[in-house]
């Protein structure tokens, strides 16, 4: 049972915003990186199949050299090897030249199951998991909260509006994952120290021959904040709930005719 | 421009309201120029019926291999549309079953594709549209850098339905060949017939503030009074007092209803990031300098076990 789990590098999810210079990207002064919150559901998925089933888990990443970090959280809590991609500057939410790249690096690995968080935190696109698994010939299932794995095939519960699907596929196959999949582990501190010693497989993308800008299929043009919204009318509560609570109920019929 | 084709998401022969949102949308912005494919099994009446929206042409792929959802069943089906109707843009509903099938048809079609979009303008040849990122935290204008046709899921209840009284011609699509690996076995309704909050156009959220699990029978009581669905903040959710499907947040599920209600939320950075661009915010809770209060069109200071009981009955009130 090898698996292979990709991760991405994302901006701490308790970061303010801030647009910058170039009015395209975000001011990434003080900014603290970390792996993507849902990419950490697949890592621990791919760990927990492992332990029980045998097989490695190779941690995959295509981004800057400081994505080098993500790559080490994920050796430090289990992950026997780890392929670093270096690039991805310019293709910031472009899904489908991300999962180019990563079909690229995983040309001639085996593996029998492949792990994706369902979205990338910040570009929020939600799209590379199911465009890899085109390109790689597998069949997928998106948004995964629950799995079994077993006789080469894996059963995958799914959240949809109202309900749930339950999903059946042969193996090898591509899983993106959501909360709720699993409890994430912390690194132990030993954990910690061997994955200093392990080592990363590195390679520059232009060295799969993929042109980033020439082949870019997503063009940021502008990124602001939203408006900034204007005071809104607080009531005082505390001493008369019920008036308060009818004077709330009215404000929402007559001036904002929301009820 | 060449026109639009919309894939239209059907349930038991039901299309989906996002979906009519995403046909309007194309009708405003393409005119007569716009067809709708519809999978599923047993649909028929459903085909004729997308013509009162703006399709023109309905592609229908009606076999029982596709009763129930695939991306592989349903991705065929799309594409083959895609090769008859040549369109310079695909629209999806950003649904569950819209956001997993856009990317897969997108990469078989070799295009990129823009997901959760929530404003369209047309330039020239191409769309550039509106998405929020950092959950809303900012919003990127973005175009496909060329790539074609654009693939784009739009945001439900962003884009607003209108019936323009047209009849389409439905089209049968044959020849599929549906090598299908990934199936669904199984819908399993966990809903209880309840609103979902990706789908509410109002929703009420508890969090911390009701200190236990048995308490969003509070929040319940509001949410039925109003027709709305249940939120909840990502401290509640962590405490095992309800389903993650009900947080709304960063890592749960970003919204923007017509009327949200905060109660004993205080307003964590990843909350309001989720839910900030809701229409008209309102907060109740016990602490004035909570951060939720600074996003809220309406709020009111004070105890939320004291203040929803008398809402409720103001509502029922006005239902009544």
């Amino acid at each position: 049972m090898n698996c292979i789990v990709c991760v991405t590098s994302v901006p701490d999810t308790a970061s303010v915003i801030k647009i910058g210079p170039d009015g395209k990207n975000i001011d990434e002064t003080g900014i603290k990186w970390i792996v993507s919150p849902y990419d950490e559901y697949a890592l621990e998925e791919a760990l927990q199949l492992t332990e029980a089933q045998g097989g490695e888990v190779t941690a995959v990443t295509y981004g800057p050299t400081r994505s080098e970090a993500a790559l080490r959280d994920c050796l430090a809590r289990g992950a026997h090897k780890a392929v670093h991609v270096i690039g991805g500057e310019s293709t910031l939410g472009d899904s489908l030249t991300i999962a180019k790249v990563l079909a690229k690096a995983l040309e001639g690995r085996e593996y029998d199951l492949v792990l994706c968080g369902y979205m990338g935190v910040g570009t929020d696109c939600g799209q590379v998991g199911q465009m890899l698994a085109e390109l790689l010939g597998i069949p997928h299932v998106a948004n995964v909260t629950t799995l079994e794995v077993a006789d080469g095939s894996l059963t995958a519960g799914r959240d949809v509006e109202g309900g749930q699907e339950q999903v059946g596929c042969p193996l090898p196959a591509l899983i993106t994952c959501q909360k709720g999949l699993n409890e994430p582990r912390y690194a132990a501190l030993k954990g910690i120290m061997a994955a200093k010693r392990k080592p990363v497989d590195k390679i520059e993308v232009a060295n799969l021959g993929i042109d980033e800008a020439g082949d870019s299929t997503y063009n940021v043009r502008s990124l602001e904040l939203p408006p900034p919204k204007s005071d809104g009318t607080i009531i005082q509560g505390e001493d008369d709930p019920a008036g308060a609570a009818a004077q709330l109920v009215n404000l929402l019929r007559s001036e904002a005719k929301a009820i | 421009m060449a026109g639009i084709l919309v894939f239209v998401e059907q349930r038991n022969g039901v299309v989906r309201q996002a979906s009519l949102q995403a046909v309007s949308e194309a009708h405003r912005q393409a005119g007569g120029d716009v067809a709708a494919v519809l999978v599923g099994s047993g649909i028929g009446d459903a085909a004729a019926g997308l013509g009162a929206f703006g399709a023109a042409k309905v592609f229908l792929a009606d076999d029982p291999n596709l009763a129930l959802y695939s991306s592989e069943g349903y991705g065929e089906a799309v594409a083959k549309a895609v090769e008859s109707a040549a369109p310079d843009a695909v629209f999806f509903a950003g649904t569950a079953m819209g956001r997993d099938l856009a990317p897969r048809v997108a990469a078989k079609l070799g295009v990129g594709a823009l997901a959760d979009v929530v404003g369209l303008e047309k330039d020239g040849d191409q769309f550039v549209a509106r998405r929020p990122v950092y959950s809303g935290k900012a919003f990127a204008t973005v175009d496909s850098a060329g790539s074609k046709p654009q693939v784009i899921s739009l945001r439900p209840n962003v884009f607003a339905v209108e019936e323009t009284g047209g009849s389409a011609d439905v089209v049968a699509l044959d020849g599929l060949s549906l090598a299908i690996r990934a199936v669904v076995k199984e819908l399993v309704d966990t809903g209880g017939g309840e609103i979902d909050v990706a789908e509410a156009d109002i929703i009420v959220s508890g969090g911390r503030g009701l200190k236990g699990p048995e308490n969003f029978a509070l929040i319940r009581s509001l949410a039925e009074a109003l027709g709305g669905a249940v939120g909840a903040s990502r401290a509640a959710v962590d405490a095992g007092w309800i389903p993650h499907k009900h947080q709304v947040g960063q890592t749960g599920k970003v919204v923007s209803p017509s009327l949200y209600i905060a109660a004993g939320i205080s307003g964590a950075i990843q909350h309001l990031a989720g839910m900030s661009s809701s229409k008209i915010i309102v907060a109740i809770n016990k602490d004035p300098d909570a951060p939720i209060f600074k996003i809220a069109d309406y709020g009111i200071v004070g105890d939320l076990f004291d203040v929803i009981p008398p809402m409720v009955e103001e509502v029922k009130k006005l239902a009544g």
